[in-house]
Order: structure tokens, then sequence, then C-alpha cells
């Protein structure tokens, strides 16, 4: 069975928790008890009908403030897939949290109020799908209800969200749907009040994207995470590396190289989950036996030799920025990338954009939360990575403050 | 060992258990594995045993024994520690009682499930563990859709919602202070149906009581509790004789019966999809209040 990992984001009020409650509640993934605590929260609340936004909901300050405030993540499932909703905080000041979300996810739902139309925090919303190159952007213009089911009001936004993606350069593709959330308008069921809308309906739309393949065609990158040795007498020669298969495939008898030492050695033995197999592919925790002791450690990165990447210790990067410490130039920092952890000094702040009018301030000295920009990072020993546009499993990494323990910062790598 | 061509499981969900146990086993110097004999902390040592294969799983298991377990459980355990060779640590509830530090709830509703975070905090500093490994679920409860894969613990075991850091791709910062450890759950993005799937796929042995078995029980808001010693009943509350499973396994004196015939696996998976109430709908622990867990949480509740 698959696994489609799917974020949401959207304003305060635009009615996202609801359209996560309906799609929960269309699918039959609330049981009973569930739905009667929400039955139950509703009345208490003086309202008429039950508010499925509170299936969601789950901190008590959001309960209290109505909002919610951090990243929940919401399980449901069809006959066909699995899907994990991270159902990020909408608000400016949850920037973080939303990256923070849609970095895990294939496939982003942005909501819109078709009363409000395109506001600040759409641009915001699709910024970060580019910055995340998110594959599929879907565009729920939601409370058609308030806005008298008006193929013209839908219309209007469609253009002019698509008007604001041209202008920010996001290359996913771009669905919309007319929606009343509350209702269940085109979420699992397509409405009876917009006749004219004779698209997919939301649900109809997820089960039908294509889980990423891409992961497997790119070159190999396999992180070494961890070293097996059993030292038992049955398995006294065993040595085995394990860690994730982060892009590519890898087959037993091929030749790999181990970087930084260059050093080349065959695919003796692998294992996917403890299983021998012949060959993995991306995402499987695997571990792999070589035919030659090549001295190879946690954090080395094994690839293959007809694709190798290179090893830079001077990067350029777009940081977004997420602690509330600001970042100041010549700091150093720990640079987390995938497993492999080294020291890192942002020598120089390129710019910052400026995400309401989209243009790259200059001569910023500073970062603060929720700011994002380029920067030049300089590495206390060589980084085996790839840029984010040629490989996002490669190309991302961390900032974590050595005296705060925090992580402060997420990178993408623009150049090498 | 072996997994099935066809999975009704998503496999994934296996890959990224074991990506985090390993993480843990490379990043901190003392882990441990939270074991409380429930289904859920069985797949975890099952997950531990494939992410170090060949090699033996290179920490070991911790189980708070509140004294008021099923004896099912107890005896589930000690045979799961012979048979995987995992090093298994116990400590008892009943010691912090004794020692002082916490006291015996009173009344019917009294269990020993608040008791246990005191014996946790005091193993954890006893033991020094840097982290400890266990079978959460962000499905089971509402506070615990938020919850991170790492989740930092201060000194009094503390759980701030508003302090968590960001977890963004599939990396996770393990760095601590001294004194401050980290409760980590692999199995976060599984559901309970994923779980009894996994069961399922990978033949695993569970303790009885998971599946049908007569039992005394008596009835007390609409659920069935297992009749025992340590339950305090009311003279109406009388004794009888029911077909029943636990979906969950928690004490005895706050884990429910659900009604049901299955005594096989595929039958509890079936009764699982037509479910019409909750896991944590049978545990009285969260019933108590709407926020019951997350209140829980922050004082350093697992």
């Amino acid at each position: 069975m698959d696994v489609l990992k799917i974020a949401t984001a959207g304003s305060v009020d635009d009615g996202k928790s609801t359209l996560i409650g309906r799609l929960l509640f269309d699918t039959k993934s609330i049981t009973k008890d569930r739905l009667e605590a929400v039955e139950a929260g509703s009345r208490r609340k003086g309202l008429d009908f039950t508010d499925l936004s509170l299936l969601t909901d789950g901190l008590i300050a959001e309960r209290e403030q109505g909002i919610t405030i951090d990243v929940a993540h919401i399980y449901f499932a069809t006959p066909s897939r699995k899907y994990i909703i991270a159902d990020s905080p909408g608000h400016v000041e949850y920037t973080r949290n939303m990256i923070t979300g849609a970095s895990h996810s294939e496939a982003f739902i942005v909501l819109i109020d078709a009363r409000k139309g395109v506001i600040e925090q759409t641009r915001r919303h699709l910024f970060i799908a580019r910055l995340l190159r998110i594959r599929t952007v879907f565009v729920c213009i939601n409370k058609m209800d308030l806005a008298g089911f008006s193929e013209t009001v839908f219309e209007g936004i469609r253009a002019d969200v698509k008007r604001l993606a041209e202008t920010i350069g996001l290359e996913s593709t771009l669905e919309f749907v007319p929606a009343v959330a509350k209702d269940g308008d085109n979420i699992a069921l397509a409405s009876e009040r917009m006749s004219w809308y004779t698209g997919k309906t939301l649900l109809q739309h997820l089960e039908e994207l294509p889980v990423q393949k891409n992961q497997d065609l790119l070159p190999a990158r396999f992180p070494v995470q961890y070293v097996i040795r059993p030292h038992s007498d049955e398995h006294h020669d065993f040595r085995g590396y394990a860690g994730k298969l982060e892009s590519g495939c890898l087959r037993k008898g091929q030749e790999v190289m181990a970087l930084p030492s260059g050093r080349t050695a065959v695919i003796r033995a692998l294992y996917a989950a403890a299983q021998e197999v012949d060959e993995v592919s991306a995402g499987q925790s695997i571990t792999l036996e070589l035919d030659a002791d090549l001295d190879i450690s946690r954090g080395n990165m094994i690839v293959t030799t007809d694709a190798a990447c290179n090893g830079s210790a001077s990067l350029q990067a777009t940081l977004a920025w997420m602690d509330d410490k600001k970042l100041t130039p010549g700091s150093a920092y720990l640079l987390q990338h995938g497993i492999h952890t080294v020291k890192a000094k942002i020598s120089a702040i390129e710019n910052r954009v400026n995400i309401d009018t989209l243009e790259n301030e200059e001569g910023v000295s500073s970062f603060g939360l929720n700011d994002i920009g380029r920067v030049h990072l300089k590495t206390a020993r060589p980084l085996f990575a790839d840029t984010f546009a040629q490989n996002p499993h490669n190309g991302a990494f961390i900032l974590v403050d050595e005296f705060s323990n925090n992580t402060v910062a997420a990178g993408f790598i623009e150049t090498l | 060992m072996s997994i099935p061509t066809s999975s009704v499981f998503p496999r994934a969900l296996e890959h990224e258990a074991i990506y985090i146990i390993r993480e843990v086993a490379a990043q901190f110097e003392n882990p441990a594995l939270l074991f409380s004999g429930g289904k859920d902390s069985i797949v975890l040592v099952h997950l531990a045993r494939k992410a170090f294969y060949p090699a033996p799983v290179p920490f070991p298991m911790l189980h708070i024994d509140t004294g008021h377990n099923f004896p099912e459980t107890i005896a589930f355990r000690d045979r799961l520690a012979a048979e995987t060779g995992i090093q298994l640590l116990v400590r008892y509830v009943q010691d912090s009682i004794d020692a002082g530090k916490v006291q015996e709830e009173t009344g019917k509703y009294a269990s020993r499930n608040m008791l246990q975070t005191t014996t946790l905090l005091d193993a954890i500093s006893e033991l020094k563990l840097d982290a400890c490994m266990g079978g959460a679920r962000r499905d089971e409860e509402k506070a615990r859709a938020k919850e991170r894969i790492f989740s930092v613990r201060d000194d009094f075991g503390q759980w701030d919602a508003k302090k968590q850091r960001p977890e963004l791709f599939d990396m996770l910062n393990g760095k601590i202070n001294i004194g401050e450890n980290v409760r980590v759950f692999p199995i976060s993005n599984w559901t309970e149906l994923d779980v009894w799937n996994y069961i399922r796929e990978e033949k695993l042995a569970l303790p009885s009581i998971y599946f049908a078995h007569k039992r005394f029980v008596i009835e007390r808001d609409g659920l069935y509790w297992p009749a025992s010693p340590y339950l305090n009943t009311t003279e109406s509350e009388v004794p009888f004789e029911a077909t029943v499973r636990f979906r969950t396994v928690g004490d005895m004196t706050c884990t429910a019966a659900v009604l049901s015939e299955a005594d096989t696996l595929d039958g509890v998976i079936g009764e699982i999809e037509s479910a019409v109430i909750s896991e944590r709908g049978a545990r009285i622990d969260d019933k108590r209040s709407e926020a019951a867990m997350e209140k829980r949480k922050q004082v350093g509740y697992f």
C-alpha cells in the first residue's frame, strides 16, 4: 500500500481544520467515541452543528484561542492509499511550522476563502511551495456557499492564483477545487450546488496523484548511518553498512565508491529491513556488505562510481530561519546534512527575500524568525551533497545552535 | 527474516521506523526501549531486531512494573527477553510507594497510572538514560498528534508543546544538555490498523489477552472492566463472566475490555476495520477530561 504525505496551509478562519475533519468524516476514519466527543464539544461552544475542526485542533491553548499553533499529524486511509496530513498553521508567525510540515510532503493543499480571494498569506504559501519544490499544489477555494456558489468568483480567484504563481516562479502543477468544507461539497463527494464544476473532487485528486518515483531515478546516495559488526561466532566477519538509501537504486554486484576516501568496492550482499535482496530502492532502510574493507564510518557517503558527487566545503544556500535568536554573519553552527554533522560558519548574507514584494533585499545584516534568504557557508569538512534542485533528498540541511541545541534553520543548497 | 511479497501494511513505515531506531543508537550514549508488554512495544522490539540484524540489539528494554499488570503480560515479557537475548531492566512502582515518593490513589477510579511517571523519571536518572524509545503513535490521541519523533524533555521529564524543535525532512536533531533526555517515537506515523497488519504479516506473537477469552468483568460507565484484586468496586458492581478481548494493554485497573469473539488475528483485524470505538476509548485514564493526555504529558507521563 502507498503512503502519500500531504501538507495543508491556510489562514485563520478559512476552514482548514474543518476541511481535514471533513476528509476524515467522509472517508469514515472517525470512530464513534471521537465523533461523540466532538459533538459534545460543539454543544458546549453553543453551536447548532457539529464543528469538525474540533477533531484536529489538539492542544489546550488552541482550543482556548480557537486557532492552530503547531504541526499536527492526521491519518486517514482509503482502500488504495494511506494518507498522512501535516496540518500546518497558516499565519505569518508560524511560517516555520509551515515549512516543517511541507518538508515531509509530496503535495500541498492551500485554502482560500472565496469571499476574500488571494491574500498576503496565499502568496507566502505558494512561495513556500516553490522553496520546497512541492510537486502538486491543490488550491481549495472554500466557503463557496458564502460567495453564492458563483463560477465567476471561482474563475476570478483561479486566474489570480495562476498569475501569482507565475510571478513567484512556482513550477508545481496547480489544481483548483471549489468547495464548502463545512458541508462536504467537492471534498469526497461532488457538489450538487455547483453543477458548473465538472472537475475532480479533492479526494479524487489525491487518490489519483502518482506517488513519487523520481526518487528512484536519481543517482544513488547512501549516507552510512551505522556500522553493524555482530562479533558473533556465526557472523564473525560480518561488517554491514546500514542506513537509508536517500535516492536511486543499488544492486548486488554493483561497483560503489565511498566518500570522502574515493575508494571503490563491489556490493557483496544487500538487505532491506533485514531481508536479503538483490536490489534496493530509494527510501528503504538497508544494510550492505562490500567485498573489501574500506574503513567506512558513520557520516560517510556511498555512491555509484558512474554518478558520484563532489565534495565541497563552500556553498551557497537559501536559509529559512526558525529561531527567536537572530542569525548573525560570522557565527558558527552545526550543519546537519542528513545524518552527517559538520561545523559550519555563515560567511556572508547575500540577500533576504521580501515575501510580500518578492524582491531581494540586499545589505541585510541579520535574519530573524521566519526570514528567508540566500547565504554563503563554509564547512569544516567537505560536504558530499547535491543542489536541492538536482536532488532534494541530498540537497537540504538543518542548522543547529551549538549552545541551545535548537534547530535554528532549514537550508536548501543552491550551488556547491 | 522475511517479508511477504504482497503487503497490505505500508512498508514505507517500517523503513522509516528502522531509520529512527538506528539514529537513536548512533546519536545517544545510553538509550533504552520502554517496554510495556503492549502490542506497540512488541512491534518496536521486532523493528529493533531488524535494524541491527544480524547483530544483537545494542540497548536494553526497560519495563516500569506497576504491580497491577496482567499476569499474561509479565509472562510474555519474560519469554520475549529470553528469546531475543535483549537485556531486560525492571523498575517497580511499589518501590516508589514504599519509599514514600508517591501515594496510592483512592476511590473507585484509583489506578497506578499517574504513579508510574515518578518511577520512570527515577529510573531515567538512576540508569543515566539519554534516550527512551516508546511505542506511542500520533493517531492515538489529539495531543499526541503534535508530538515530535525526537521529543526533548527537561530535568523533570516535562514536555513543552510550545518549545518543540522543528523536525525538517528526515533529519533528527538529538542534541541535548546534561540532565535532559529525549523520548523517541519510531512508530509515530503508524495507525492502530497498521500495527495489526504488521503483526499479521510478520507473524508476531502477542500476549493472550489481545484475543477473545472468558474472563470475569464488571460493567461501569458503559465499559467492561476486568475484575481483579486491584480494582475498587461498589456493591452493585457484581463480576460476571464474559467473552472479551483487550485492544490495548495498560494496568488491570485502567484498561477496559471489549466484548468479542475474535480469537485469531484475522478476527481481531476484521473487528478493528469496522470498529465504532477508538483504541484509547477503552483507556479509562484518558476519559477523565478531554485534555487529560496533554496534562499528563506536561508532567512527564510517557
